[in-house]
């Protein structure tokens, strides 16, 4: 099915494109997190397919599946990457923001209003990486959703999954300080008992037919106001890497 | 995810054709081709960054004669251009500075005992940095961008016109980029065209810049002679030369530099008296009026402001170059990863980086040398007496003077990668 859109809808996506890449404004704390996540994201995937980060588009080749892909904050970076990508949210009001953007980058990235669950059901050619980023916390079945991740996957595949870790920090760092406090996230975006401990997804990733590989804290500096990757504090924000075997 | 979309496409304006973004010209664009343009585009390009280098000089401008004018590179200025692959070839040809004695004094009296003395020996790192003649530093940069493939000069050509991300030239071709960096020095149009305001002051001082040959050897020990109408520094360079900056008040120093040589050797003689025997002049002598001129933002969209760009402050601890190049090791490491993470290298909150990252830094040395030459370019018998203490101080405490070594010789602070003598 296609959409045409006037131009008054065009004016309106061009704001909310705005609103997503403006490093100050809503999605603030998605954009600080980002340099980290994404350093993660090129380390997991240099590290798994034997690519050179320094040489030019290093992700040559790859077919990348970013699920959730919001306004494409990862999207884009990993097409310049040089990685063949698709972006697909359920949110249909993301899809043409994020082309929208894209062609303002002058990249192309294949964005789709769809599901997890809908494009695995379909024929639709398997993915050398998944990125699974803050989606999980959100889902009404988490296995159902690794499940069709899994299938997603080409064999020797990767998925890069990030979550919230479920405790009492967790919820006054993740709930009271983000959407309450500072105001970086709309009330009532997180559900704190949907939250998941990394042992809990690991359980579920290995159930989903997926072995898990590393994972790794995202540790917020309050001080320094940055966000580094941690080997050992996976108490808020986390991370993992699994593979398809 | 919420489950009941189908596998819909949304397309926006299918009547419209593909939106087709011509490739960039370039990743980035450097205007200014003096010593810190050259210098990024060879760091920008050793991370497979395409660069051109846009300077109003025609490039046969540049001579290989000496002129008189040198600079004095902080030891971690020098791993920089290590990194870079420039050092090795005229490492041999520059001047290890040994030594720094600081003293206080007034014409006609010569220098007093000294008060500071900074010996490299107390540090493990070795010279506290290297004497480089213009002639011998520019040459050894523009060869290596001209050898460069990554690197376009674009040399006696104007920017008349600037938008966030392309230049226009006075041969009406315009260039597009993701990043355009000034290094366009005090008066910086890279900086006027993206609106960054400046602040600053004068001094109502001018430096007497010259080279002399002297009858002693000068044994790697740079000097600096706190003089009530501003300092006076001898710095080592390679023979029995030395570089001479000297600042006098602006009506007096016009006078000065409009003297034939003898008159000026005989101003300028007592006021360092006579331990390096016998002087003549060798080579042209300059004048540069002092001031302070800091640009109110290090960045703009799409745009990044290094050196004097961004700082011009005062010269009186030689460290306008060594800040300069701090700036291209800190602006180089955060593009370089930008890039290795997909970002786009222009977008701001990539900038922002670069931004904090060097603000602190600049104000430290700005403020701290405006402080320093007011304290010192005074007569005040009551300061004299102060600055004297305060000198006496530092030199009986071998622990505090360590830390003015490694600070002289560049080793302090968040030091970019390059600046340790590491590729990125």
């Amino acid at each position: 099915m296609t959409t045409t859109v006037d131009a008054a809808e065009i004016a309106k996506f061009e704001a909310m494109a705005a609103e997503w890449w403006d490093t100050n404004g809503k999605f603030k704390p998605l954009h600080m997190l980002n340099p980290c996540r994404l350093d993660y994201i090129t380390q997991q995937i240099a590290m798994e397919f034997d690519r050179d980060l320094t040489q030019p588009e290093p992700f040559k080749g790859l077919r990348l599946l970013d699920i959730g892909c919001g306004g494409g904050l990862l999207a884009e970076p990993m097409t310049r990457l040089g990685a063949t990508v698709v972006g697909v949210d359920a949110a249909e009001r993301n899809i043409p923001v994020a082309q929208l953007h894209a062609e303002q980058s002058g990249l192309e990235i294949d964005y789709r209003c769809t599901t997890a669950e809908d494009l695995a059901a379909s024929d639709e050619p398997r993915f050398d990486v998944v990125l699974n980023m803050e989606v999980v916390e959100h889902v009404a079945d988490p296995l159902a959703y690794l499940t069709a991740c899994q299938q997603l996957m080409k064999s020797g595949g990767l998925m890069i999954c990030s979550t919230l870790n479920r405790n009492p920090k967790s919820f006054v760092m993740g709930i009271i300080g983000a959407e309450y406090v500072m105001r970086w996230l709309p009330k009532g975006t997180h559900d704190w008992r949907k939250f998941i401990t990394p042992d809990e997804l690991f359980q579920l990733i290995e159930q989903s037919g997926l072995t898990p590989v590393d994972r790794k804290g995202f540790q917020f500096n309050p001080v320094t106001w940055k966000w580094r990757i941690s080997a050992k504090d996976l108490s808020v924000n986390y991370v993992t890497a699994s593979i398809k075997r | 995810m919420v489950a009941g979309h189908a596998n819909r496409r949304l397309r926006i304006g299918q009547s419209r054709p593909p939106a087709h973004i011509p490739p960039m010209d370039q990743d980035i664009i450097i205007v200014g081709g003096g010593l810190n343009g050259p210098t990024l585009a060879l760091a920008l390009a050793a991370s497979g960054f395409r660069v051109a280098v846009i300077d109003a000089m025609p490039r046969a401008s540049f001579a290989k004669t000496f002129d008189g004018r040198s600079y004095a590179l902080a030891l971690a200025s020098t791993k920089l251009l290590s990194a870079l692959g420039i050092w090795d070839g005229i490492k041999d040809a520059c001047q290890p500075m040994l030594e720094i004695k600081a003293t206080d004094g007034r014409a006609g009296e010569g220098p007093a005992p000294y008060f500071l003395h900074f010996d490299h020996a107390e540090i493990e790192e070795g010279p506290m940095g290297y004497m480089a003649e213009d002639r011998i530093l520019r040459a050894a940069l523009l060869d290596a961008i001209d050898a460069d493939d990554r690197i376009t000069c674009m040399y006696g050509r104007t920017v008349v016109a600037q938008t966030a991300g392309a230049v226009t030239l006075d041969d009406d071709t315009t260039l597009s980029a993701r990043l355009i960096v000034g290094c366009d020095g005090r008066a910086s149009g890279t900086a006027e065209r993206a609106g960054i305001k400046r602040v600053g002051w004068n001094y109502d001082q001018t430096a007497l810049v010259c080279a002399i040959e002297h009858e002693q050897p000068h044994n790697g020990i740079a000097h600096q002679f706190f003089m009530p109408a501003g300092p006076l520094a001898i710095l080592p360079l390679p023979g029995n030369r030395s570089s001479i900056v000297w600042s006098e008040r602006t009506d007096a120093a016009v006078q000065i530099n409009a003297l034939p040589e003898d008159e000026y050797l005989d101003i300028l003689r007592p006021r360092f008296g006579s331990f390096l025997g016998e002087i003549k002049l060798a080579g042209a002598r300059f004048t540069y009026p002092l001031n302070l001129t800091l640009a109110q933002n290090l960045t703009a969209p799409r745009v990044a402001l290094v050196g004097d760009a961004a700082h011009g402050i005062h010269p009186i601890a030689g460290q306008g170059l060594n800040l300069g190049y701090r700036d291209i090791g800190a602006l180089a490491e955060v593009v370089t990863l930008a890039q290795r993470r997909g970002e786009d290298i222009g977008a701001v909150d990539v900038l922002d980086r670069y931004a904090r990252w060097r603000r602190f830094d600049t104000m430290t040395l700005a403020v701290g040398t405006d402080v320093i030459n007011k304290l010192f370019s005074n007569d005040n018998p009551i300061l004299r007496a102060a600055r004297d203490l305060g000198m006496g101080a530092v030199q009986s405490m071998p622990g505090l003077r360590r830390g003015f070594i490694r600070q002289a010789a560049g080793l302090t602070g968040d030091l970019p990668q390059l600046m340790t003598g590491r590729p990125l």
